[in-house]
């Protein structure tokens, strides 16, 4: 008998999110056998361009479920549609993204399904029949292995670590799902401040440009804002830039925070205490620049530059213009 | 209000992790309130004196627990219980184990963090509120409590969302919600007297069936070394390019 594997997608402004795709993928690497069967869910307000473009993946079916009610992710009507869908389809194992909405949601399916959890993974090992999960523990000092031993599974897929599924142009039926809305839903959410409009997301983002009690203000951000501009990258920050009221805590990176795996990661006046190593040693390349030589961030840079943060990162944001103008010229 | 604390105790966010034979060292490392239950305590505390009511802090964990049960006891909290298990290892059965405790509580409000700096999965508060059928809001920065209804304000990937529900209900607790205190000297002095209970998941009526783990930790190792890294020398303009290339033509991650 073959699996029936279900990918819980989001979208954000009405884009598949690249998170999503890597679950997909993780969805291959848990099944794999001929029998298997790939099905993609996705909740949301104004789902149609998302759900085509999952339909183009290698799934069997693609559920959309479009309302004004899921514009904003709600606990209780996330919670109940995705429980519905999970038993509809009959659903073995259960892939979403580790993002806001599924740190909230994958713990609830969980309990409500009785399965097995296994969150924030960054690998999957296949031994025979046995799948091994890898997460981070400690926010990333440690690794661990997990395998689940009960017929049902949840799992959640840290973004930047499993490589996209392939768009193999196929044209897989989309089955839209009605919503009824009944008085079991508790919770209402009343409001959403886009804060992070046009901002790339920080845990999803390829380039980190992040900034510690070396930028001494919040006007000291925005010369950090603006190569990360330049590059199409997310800001972020240490704790000390946070605590010392620099920044919005949305933006700490470390143990406390949000842990980040970018292509890039930009360290500016950062001197890399190891709470906030944690949250950033797993990134591809470390860039750490600061005034003192001494900083720890040098120990687990690839690069270093010795100097003044205000003096070197307005020249690299001048120089990847430059490049950037070069390219397309 | 009856305020019951989800609570964890962790490594302190400044140790180093040492993983020794498939598992990390323990031997000798500082522990501490996990920082984001830290804020949980804070915000029962807060709740309490606002409108009166109790607040109830429990754990699970092996008996060192007791410790960061006796320092929220000295942060204000009013009593303490810990669930006395060595072996609970998947998240569901820690949940299951709260849920137990809880149901005899008749709590109004339960808070969390909203997730623990170990594990880090985020998953028990949401699930003791599945077990109980409350309604819950993770990664809370603002929370309001007015009668029966909640207010909170919600991190989500930087967005800010409002969301309402209504007690009883589980909140789970996002860096910037508060500022919590230190234990003051009588504070440590009071706590000394106040209740801190002990119970076994026999006496929460949970059979070792009721919570056998779904997941297992099968191995632990240590992060892959990084490769040696280049201070870059030369005037700031060269170290510049030089960086540009090598990011360019040597790691290829800028096109």
């Amino acid at each position: 008998m073959g699996k029936t594997i279900l990918i819980f997608a989001e979208q954000r402004e009405g884009k598949l999110r690249q998170v999503s795709i890597e679950a997909l993928q993780v969805a291959k690497m848990i099944g794999g056998g001929a029998d298997d069967r790939y099905v993609a869910a996705i909740l949301g307000n104004g789902v149609s361009v998302a759900s085509r473009k999952l339909a183009a993946y290698d799934v069997h079916q693609v559920i959309a479920v479009d309302h004004h009610e899921l514009d904003a992710y709600n606990p209780d009507i996330y919670g109940g549609l995705a429980e519905r869908i999970a038993r509809e389809v009959g659903a073995d194992v259960i892939i979403m993204g580790h993002t806001s909405m599924g740190r909230d949601l994958a713990p609830t399916l969980a309990a409500r399904l009785g399965a097995g959890l296994v969150s924030d993974i960054t690998a999957v090992e296949k031994q025979g029949e046995e799948v091994r999960f890898t997460r981070p523990i400690y926010a990333g000092k440690a690794f661990e292995q997990r395998v689940i031993s009960c017929d049902r599974w949840v799992v959640t897929v840290r973004a930047n670590n499993i490589p996209a599924a392939q768009l193999v142009e196929a044209d897989a039926p989309i089955v839209s799902m009605s919503v009824n809305l009944d008085e079991s839903i508790r919770t209402t959410v009343r409001r959403v401040v886009r804060e992070a409009v046009d901002r790339v997301d920080l845990t999803e983002a390829r380039i980190v440009v992040s900034g510690g009690r070396g930028v001494k203000s919040e006007e000291g951000f925005r010369v950090l804002e603006e190569l990360a501009e330049v590059l199409g990258g997310a800001v972020g920050a240490s704790r000390g830039a946070c605590d010392a009221g620099y920044c919005d805590y949305a933006l700490q990176i470390g143990q406390t925070g949000k842990v980040v795996t970018p292509d890039v990661y930009i360290a500016c006046g950062i001197s890399g205490a190891i709470q906030h190593l944690a949250g950033m040693s797993q990134s591809r390349v470390i860039i750490a620049i600061n005034t003192d030589p001494d900083a720890p961030i040098f120990q687990v840079a690839d690069y270093g530059i010795v100097g003044d943060l205000f003096e070197v990162v307005p020249m690299l944001t001048q120089a990847f213009k430059d490049l950037r103008a070069s390219a397309s010229s | 209000m009856k305020i019951v604390v989800l609570l964890k105790q962790t490594f302190d966010t400044e140790e180093k992790i040492i993983v020794e034979e498939g598992r990390v060292k323990e031997e000798g490392a500082t522990y501490v309130i996990n920082p984001y239950d830290e804020y949980a305590v804070e915000e029962a505390i807060r709740q309490r004196d606002l409108y009166g009511g109790s607040v109830s802090v429990v754990s699970v964990g092996p008996e060192r627990v007791g410790e960061a049960l006796r320092t929220a006891l000295a942060m204000g909290a009013d009593e303490a219980t810990l669930i006395a298990d060595d072996h609970l290892e998947d998240e569901l059965g820690v949940a299951r184990a709260l849920a137990a405790y809880i149901q005899g509580q008749e709590a109004d409000l339960v808070l969390g963090g909203n997730f623990s700096v170990d594990n880090g999965a985020g998953a028990v508060a949401v699930q003791v509120a599945e077990l109980l059928g409350l309604p819950h809001i993770t990664s809370v920065t603002k929370l309001t409590v007015e009668g029966r209804s909640v207010r909170a304000e919600r991190d989500a990937e930087g967005d800010a969302e409002l969301v309402e529900t209504t007690l009883p209900a589980v909140i789970t607790a996002q860096q910037g919600l508060n500022e919590p205190r230190y234990p003051s000297l009588p504070g440590i002095m009071k706590a000394k007297r106040k209740p801190l209970h002990r119970l076994t998941l026999e006496q929460l009526g949970l059979a070792p069936a009721d919570v056998v783990p779904l997941v297992r930790r099968i191995d632990v190792r240590a992060p892959d070394a990084r490769r040696t890294g280049r201070i870059l020398q030369g005037e700031l303009t060269e170290q510049v390019r030089a960086l540009i290339h090598y990011l360019q033509h040597e790691d290829k991650v800028i096109h």
